[in-house]
């Protein structure tokens, strides 16, 4: 079958999911936001890949840290931005998704950031758009949030460069996160040996061990000697239904509290993809601590997005 | 055109001591060494080595500031610039193996721009194969050959560090 993410020549062409990503594509991502990396340090902090390019920001829901990070790495590639919050515009006048699209196309937009609450938005634009025009997932409701996905990546492979060698654990709502899978995916693709999920039965999907994925309900077992420990938003939400009984309860079982990452290895770092709900899911005293690389992750999200878009500028129809 | 195969090409190694030559009298104005990847970032290495002394050493990937992005796109293995020194009022001895239509050459100092606003830039290359296509010539060169468009010259790295230089004939 087509992979809608590639061109014919096998180069990048869409970016919507990391599940269909072959290994030489995740590492090409990798290895070209590592030079990127290189030149945010830099006193001129641009390069000239996309100039004369028109990246345009298709936010259907909000997301102002993700829309953000998007916008930085597409002004420092030298394309002109434009970000839509199409909520507050067209769609409430009754405009369909594919026109907004076309309009822009017509204005000659020749990258599309898309963010939907609905599962499959970004694919469905893919689909329909000309063969000239890239899209990239910026979260399709619950489904797939592929540069969050690869920029965690990024920043394990940063601090912990032997991949063959690790133990990550992923603790939290792993039934509602769009990015677990994916990262589940792509840390086993890398060659990380030994992935954990650690949550309450009521945030795990069925069948999760399917995934290649060592289960724990228990954080203290799960914690023991991993090298990775990445935390998961809770969404507010959750808490108000029948999946949790407390904040203060989950807190206990689940909060990464520093007692908790002492069963850590001592050099493991924590992660987190944002906003952090503190005092639910990490406790301040880590979130702020000297095993955190939550900011870093932040720093590194602009180069990820940075080689994600000039690989696609660059890739043919 | 009169473009000839040179009999034999030259052999690299000495070419280096010839470049080490040009260079000495240019280390009282503090220079630094800044390479181009692959090869020419090889080459900096190795004169600095034969320079002796602490001149600083940096290395330049140039992908991102190719003009050929938008026919060829970006090339499959980038690898990360670094300049672990400041460029601002510096002597910058651009280093690279081959020159030839000198568009490398034009990246190559856009991009150190980006770090600082050098005091001079000299190029140093290995080998000038003529067919310049931009106003760019180098100060410091260890060999003028001409070569046919469709031939490539590259510069091999043997395990102990040795140069040699290996013609490759275009289809």
């Amino acid at each position: 079958m087509n992979n809608p993410q590639l061109d014919k020549n096998g180069r990048l062409k869409h970016l919507l999911s990391i599940e269909g990503l072959p290994k030489d594509i995740l590492t090409q991502i990798l290895d070209t936001a590592e030079s990127f990396a290189g030149v945010s340090e830099r006193e001129v902090k641009k390069v000239p890949l996309l100039r004369g390019r028109t990246v345009c920001n298709l936010f259907f829901e909000n997301s102002t840290r993700t829309r953000t990070t998007f916008e930085i790495a597409a002004k420092r590639l030298s394309a002109d931005v434009v970000s839509l919050h199409i909520g507050t515009s067209s769609q409430s006048k009754g405009e369909t998704m594919l026109d907004t699209v076309n309009n822009l196309v017509a204005m000659h937009a020749d990258i599309f950031v898309v963010r939907h609450a609905q599962s499959g938005a970004a694919h469905f634009i893919a689909r329909h758009v000309a063969p000239h025009v890239h899209v990239i997932n910026a979260g399709d409701g619950r489904h797939s949030h592929p540069t969050q996905g690869l920029l965690d990546v990024f920043t394990i492979r940063r601090y912990k460069p032997d991949m063959h060698n690790l133990r990550v654990a992923i603790v939290g709502d792993i039934l509602h996160s769009r990015v677990a899978r994916s990262e589940i995916h792509a840390l086993t693709t890398l060659g990380v040996p030994e992935v954990r999920v650690i949550a309450p039965k009521t945030l795990l999907p069925e069948y999760v061990e399917r995934l290649g994925v060592h289960v724990y309900h228990d954080m203290r077992q799960g914690l023991k000697d991993v090298d990775v420990v990445m935390m998961l938003r809770l969404q507010n939400e959750r808490m108000n239904g029948a999946l949790l009984p407390s904040a203060q309860e989950y807190f206990k079982c689940y909060g990464l509290t520093p007692d908790k990452l002492a069963l850590a290895r001592p050099d493991a770092i924590v992660m987190h993809p944002g906003p952090m709900n503190r005092g639910i899911e990490i406790d301040s005293a880590v979130a702020d601590g000297t095993q955190s690389v939550i900011l870093p992750q932040v720093t590194y999200g602009i180069a990820v997005r940075m080689a994600v878009m000039s690989m696609l500028a660059g890739s043919g129809e | 055109m009169h473009a000839s195969i040179p009999p034999s090409l030259p052999d690299a190694e000495r070419l280096v001591d010839a470049l080490t030559a040009q260079l000495r009298p240019l280390l009282g104005q503090d220079p630094a060494l800044v390479g181009i990847h692959s090869g020419g970032a090889w080459l900096a290495q190795r004169l600095r080595d034969e320079l002796g002394g602490d001149i600083p050493l940096g290395a330049l990937d140039i992908s991102f500031y190719r003009d050929d992005f938008k026919r060829i796109g970006l090339h499959t293995q980038t690898k990360p610039s670094n300049i672990p020194f400041e460029v601002e009022d510096r002597h910058i001895i651009l280093v690279d193996d081959v020159l030839y239509t000198g568009r490398t050459i034009r990246g190559a100092m856009n991009e150190l721009f980006d770090y600082g606003r050098p005091a001079r830039i000299t190029l140093a290359v290995l080998v000038d194969r003529g067919g310049r296509e931009l106003p760019i010539e180098a100060q410091v060169v260890g060999a003028r050959l001409h070569l046919l468009p469709g031939q490539n010259l590259e510069l091999l790295r043997d395990g102990n560090g040795r140069f040699s230089l290996k013609l490759h004939e275009g289809s």
